[in-house]
């Protein structure tokens, strides 16, 4: 049914070599001799796979070396110095985190040299690093702060900048840039060349005068960002941060004659318990409800609800375009991709803008829910749309670029006031005096309260996939989805790896329920098909599957394919806690995971909530034109060149 | 001075000729024989550089020549490809064969743009000769060379910023490990050679081991090219044997009344005249050939200052210990000359100066602060009338 992907397109990587070959020859002298190496590190043994690095072999041992430029999702720098060790026989000190350990070699973590080294490193940074750490937006999570106090910095050895030399870049809906806070350690150039392949900042500049600019150092909002944060994420310190609106959310919840709703997605659930001390992967969604009330909002309700509204939409349109194309004979665009991820939209809109039309025109759950909320919710309710703010919890940066779209405005009000990232809700719960892992348990607000494990698992790479298979499969072939995967966990679209592509052979179709009668006479045309749909996750790996499906590759024959702009999906989105790691990230999907697996009712299609919205609101079903109007979106031409 | 006399007296293609007619280890062992050491000044072993290329595993080599003279002071690569081009063109070809390389390519310097016209027609000439192209003088071995110019960075004399640089990025050095002679220019081995390291293997070839060793000391034989400017008689260029006092070239040069001398460029050692019987030798006081003399009425301070400022403007910024250790060494000047600097700060910007040597990156960062060093430890008398003192009372 499915077939392990082969995927091993040689697309020429962006990032320098200087940065890329000590994984690589790491790797490479690790595969091609094997075996083992013996070294010490402190007097203490240490066996480790030939090609380890020092600082991985440290920590098997628990030696801790302190780490600046390193990040686990990131091809290796050695640029910030900070992990130096010494190794006997070389006459200076080498960066753990960049020195594989091929040969028998006696490491000494913290000796008077290494401490001195690393003392002045910090002394070094310090007096580039302009601004006070009360008022920084990473206070008390920032690990240049932590390395002052790790090597007990009493007073400014070299000095402390008295002015800011640059100006704070406010100028993007959703990444904010402070250089005066920078320290060069360049993870966020890694992270944009190298691990999200979009290349929007570049280190520019020579010597002292070198700083992280983008193209032409033009302001962020007027370059190729595709504002997924995934910068933010990475920056030690508070030189990035996402842009914040909660002052503006504070002043709606003051304000009495506003009506403030708020949505929450799955993601954040899942992670928010790290910003109050809580192991990654405890999922506090009900816990949640209780604080986001006693904060001081009106309502609170489940973007799971327009994530399975989403796939309504979203699976409706799929299959008219299997329908167009194979009863009707007429060109569709395919494969179809999916919309939510406003980073993977933008991305597409500036990288493959000819591919457009293969982009679902289905809103994302965010977008959908404050469109039906403005109206649908609005007349139930008798509230007038213009006093109703809508808030949406997210893990994501880019989903405030998203509710700035003009065009999201359906409702004839803006659809979504103001996207909040997972930190900024922590902060907002903290500011009301409440410690969240504390509150008791308490459902979400009708008539949004029924979710379902499709909309859960929205927040994992391949839940979108998942969820939309669970109910295109029922909807065509009549049959549960448990009859073809057991307790409907769709495994094959699951998991980590970049990219994933399945076939599901399509044996029998079964009679068009209701909610299509009106389109589609029946499924014959589908009968024998194999739908062919693949899962990718992190725009370098879009890339990939985009240069193949521009090649005609395995991936131009896909139907449907899930484009995430995130490495993990939005459980790793640039507005979630920091750090987010691989090991975080597999935490907070098995939090997500599980949750669905607790659900009742585990299918789209099979929400009350969703099926009343058809029956009450948009009574001509999925992809009508009162849905097009409300639930769907048109895009734009942005292209590669900025003028 | 303009000529080389060692090189003039060279037959041409003699030493290619002969590499033709030895097998490729051959040519390393005689290499390897004459313990010939990097003529950029860093010294490492040609011929340990070239086995660990030959024995690479890969399915292209390459041989590339640093003509990134930067070093200030430096300016003996600029005299060799002027005036002996072909030497270099012939002592790459013989690394190629060395090593099994079939392309080259000379990283010439920004400021050397007008030697590019010279240097193509030379190129050209070879190729008509058949000293280079598909197959050189007639045997199964195709190699060619292009110029790839640089842009004017220092750090690009750093082999692994020169070849990030080829590469298309920016120049900066990388994490070493990997070498070049397995992870080069495009992932694959690649021998990065000093144009003067170049020249001297096609002599080599051509004399053999033993003549190149019967000059210089044991640790550090043959003839070395030196620049040498400053307050002297004669700056130029010079050929010397290794090994040669500091005093002694002062003499040759006109300089013996220098307060001071400059080996090794601004990241080399400042030597005093209480240290001229030392010896220029890679086991005493390295070079790459910079020689550049202070006389008596030389303030150092407003020389460091000189060479800190230069360190400021071309460190990569990559690394934190160069990117700004240099800067905090540059105020650490200015407030000595302002007379602000007190004897505690001192002690401190000599403890950063080897924080950087140890934890620099690459060898800028791990260099730059030599000459800080140096000056303080020579001349503290002169630098203690200008600290504060605490004052009394």
């Amino acid at each position: 049914m499915s077939n392990p992907n082969p995927l091993d397109l040689d697309i020429a990587r962006r990032a320098p070599t200087s940065q890329r070959a000590q994984t690589i020859a790491a790797t490479a002298s690790a595969q091609a001799i094997g075996g083992h190496v013996s070294l010490t590190i402190d007097g203490q043994p240490v066996k480790v796979p030939l090609g380890t690095t020092i600082l991985e072999a440290a920590k098997t041992i628990g030696a801790h070396i302190p780490t600046l430029c390193h990040h686990p999702d990131l091809c290796v720098a050695g640029v910030c110095r900070i992990c130096s060790v010494e190794v006997e026989g070389m006459r200076t000190l080498q960066a753990a985190c960049a020195f594989p350990v091929t040969a028998p070699i006696h490491v000494h973590t913290h000796t008077r040299k290494v401490r001195q080294a690393r003392r002045h490193i910090v002394d070094l940074l310090l007096s580039d690093h302009y601004g006070d750490c009360y008022t920084c937006k990473r206070n008390n999570n920032c690990e240049l702060q932590s390395l002052a106090q790790e090597y007990a910095v009493d007073f400014f050895r070299f000095g402390h900048p008295e002015k800011p030399r640059h100006t704070i870049d406010t100028s993007s809906y959703s990444v904010v840039r402070d250089l005066d806070k920078c320290v060069l350690c360049r993870r966020c150039v890694r992270t944009c060349i190298d691990l999200q392949e979009v290349g929007t900042i570049e280190v520019l500049g020579r010597g002292d005068q070198s700083h992280i600019k983008a193209f032409q150092d033009k302001p962020l909002g007027d370059v190729v960002c595709i504002n997924c944060g995934q910068c933010i994420n990475r920056c030690p310190t508070g030189a990035l941060h996402a842009h914040d609106d909660t002052d503006e959310v504070w002043a709606a919840i003051d304000d009495p004659k506003k009506h403030v709703v708020i949505q929450t997605a799955p993601s954040p659930r899942a992670a928010i318990g790290e910003c109050f001390g809580m192991p990654p992967g405890t999922p506090l969604t009900f816990q949640l409800n209780t604080a986001l009330r006693r904060a001081g909002f009106d309502r609170v309700f489940d973007t799971n609800f327009s994530a399975d509204l989403t796939i309504m939409e979203e699976g409706t349109e799929l299959l008219f375009r299997l329908k167009k194309a194979l009863l009707l004979r007429e060109p569709a665009a395919f494969p179809q991709f999916t919309s939510c991820s406003p980073g993977w939209v933008k991305y597409l809109e500036h990288f493959y803008p000819e591919y457009i039309p293969n982009l679902s025109t289905a809103k994302s759950p965010q977008q959908m829910f404050g469109a039906v909320i403005k109206t649908y919710y609005a007349q139930k309710h008798g509230i007038d749309p213009k006093d109703i703010v809508t808030v949406a919890l997210m893990p994501c940066s880019a989903k405030k670029f998203e509710c700035n779209r003009p065009e999201m405005d359906a409702s004839g009000f803006k659809d979504v006031d103001y996207g909040l990232t997972t930190r900024e809700l922590a902060r907002m719960i903290r500011e009301s005096g409440i410690h969240l892992p504390d509150m008791p348990k308490s459902d979400f607000d009708q008539p949004f309260g029924t979710a379902t494990g499709s909309g859960v698992i929205f927040g994992a790479t391949g839940g979108v996939m998942e969820a939309a298979l669970r109910t295109v499969l029922e909807v065509v072939t009549g049959k549960p989805v448990e009859a073809l995967f057991e307790n409907a966990n769709i495994q094959p679209v699951r998991g980590f790896e970049g990219v994933r592509y399945v076939e599901l052979p399509i044996d029998e179709v079964g009679p068009v329920p209701d909610l299509f009668k009106d389109h589609v006479p029946h499924w014959n045309f589908l009968k024998g098909q194999t739908l062919k749909v693949a899962v990718a996750h992190g725009t370098a790996n879009a890339k990939k599957v985009m240069e193949d499906i521009k090649r005609g590759g395995q991936f131009s024959k896909c139907h449907f394919i899930e484009f995430m702009g995130c490495p993990g999906g939005c459980l790793g989105g640039g507005g979630q806690p920091i750090p987010t790691t691989p090991e975080i990230r597999k935490a907070r999907a098995a939090a997500i995971y599980s949750e669905d697996a607790d659900y009742q009712i585990r299918k789209s299609h099979e929400n009350p909530d969703v099926m009343r919205i058809y029956n009450e609101f948009l009574t001509d079903g999925p992809c009508s034109h009162r849905s097009h109007e409300l639930l769907h979106t048109h895009y734009v031409v942005r292209g590669k060149y900025i003028e | 001075m303009n000529s080389i006399p060692t090189f003039s007296s060279m037959t041409p293609e003699a030493g290619l000729k002969k590499a033709m007619e030895l097998s490729r280890p051959d040519i390393i062992a005689e290499i390897s024989a004459s313990n010939l050491k990097g003529r950029g000044g860093a010294g490492f072993p040609t011929g340990v550089k070239w086995n660990f290329a030959a024995s690479a595993h890969a399915d292209r080599k390459y041989i590339v020549c640093n003509a990134d003279e930067g070093e200030p002071g430096t300016f003996k690569d600029r005299v060799i490809l002027q005036e002996y081009a072909d030497l270099v063109f012939e002592g790459m070809t013989i690394a190629a064969k060395a090593v099994g390389a079939k392309e080259g390519i000379l990283f010439l310097r920004g400021e050397y743009t007008y030697l590019r016209p010279h240097l193509e027609a030379v190129l050209q000439r070879r190729r008509e000769a058949k000293l280079l192209g598909p197959e050189v003088l007639g045997a199964v071995f195709p190699f060619d060379i292009r110029i790839f110019m640089g842009a004017g960075a220092y750090i690009c004399g750093e082999e692994t910023a020169l070849i990030e640089c080829i590469e298309g990025f920016r120049g900066e050095p990388r994490n070493r490990p990997p070498f070049p002679v397995n992870t080069g220019f495009l992932g694959r081995p690649s021998v990065v050679n000093n144009v003067e390291t170049l020249a001297w293997a096609a002599c080599i070839l051509q004399r053999g081991a033993d003549w190149f060793k019967s000059h210089g000391t044991e640790k550090s034989t043959g003839i070395k090219i030196f620049s040498v400017s400053g307050d002297c008689e004669k700056p130029g260029i010079y050929e010397f044997p290794l090994g040669i006092s500091v005093l002694e070239l002062l003499k040759k040069v006109g300089g013996e009344h220098a307060r001071a001398v400059q080996i090794g460029g601004a990241s080399g050692l400042c030597v005093p005249a209480s240290e001229f019987h030392r010896a220029i030798a890679f086991e005493d006081i390295p070079t790459g050939g910079s020689v550049i003399v202070f006389g008596p009425q030389r303030d150092m301070l407003e020389v460091l200052h000189n060479f800190l400022e230069f360190f400021v403007d071309e460190s990569c910024g990559q690394c934190t210990p160069c990117r700004l250790g240099n800067r905090k060494l540059l105020e650490g000047v200015e407030m000595l000359q302002a007379g602000t600097c007190s004897m505690t700060y001192l002690r401190e910007l000599c403890a950063l100066g080897e924080s950087m040597q140890l934890a620099s990156k690459c060898g800028l960062g791990q260099s730059s602060p030599s000459a800080f060093l140096s000056v303080v430890k020579h001349f503290r008398d002169e630098l203690m009338g200008r600290v504060t003192l605490p004052t009394h009372g």
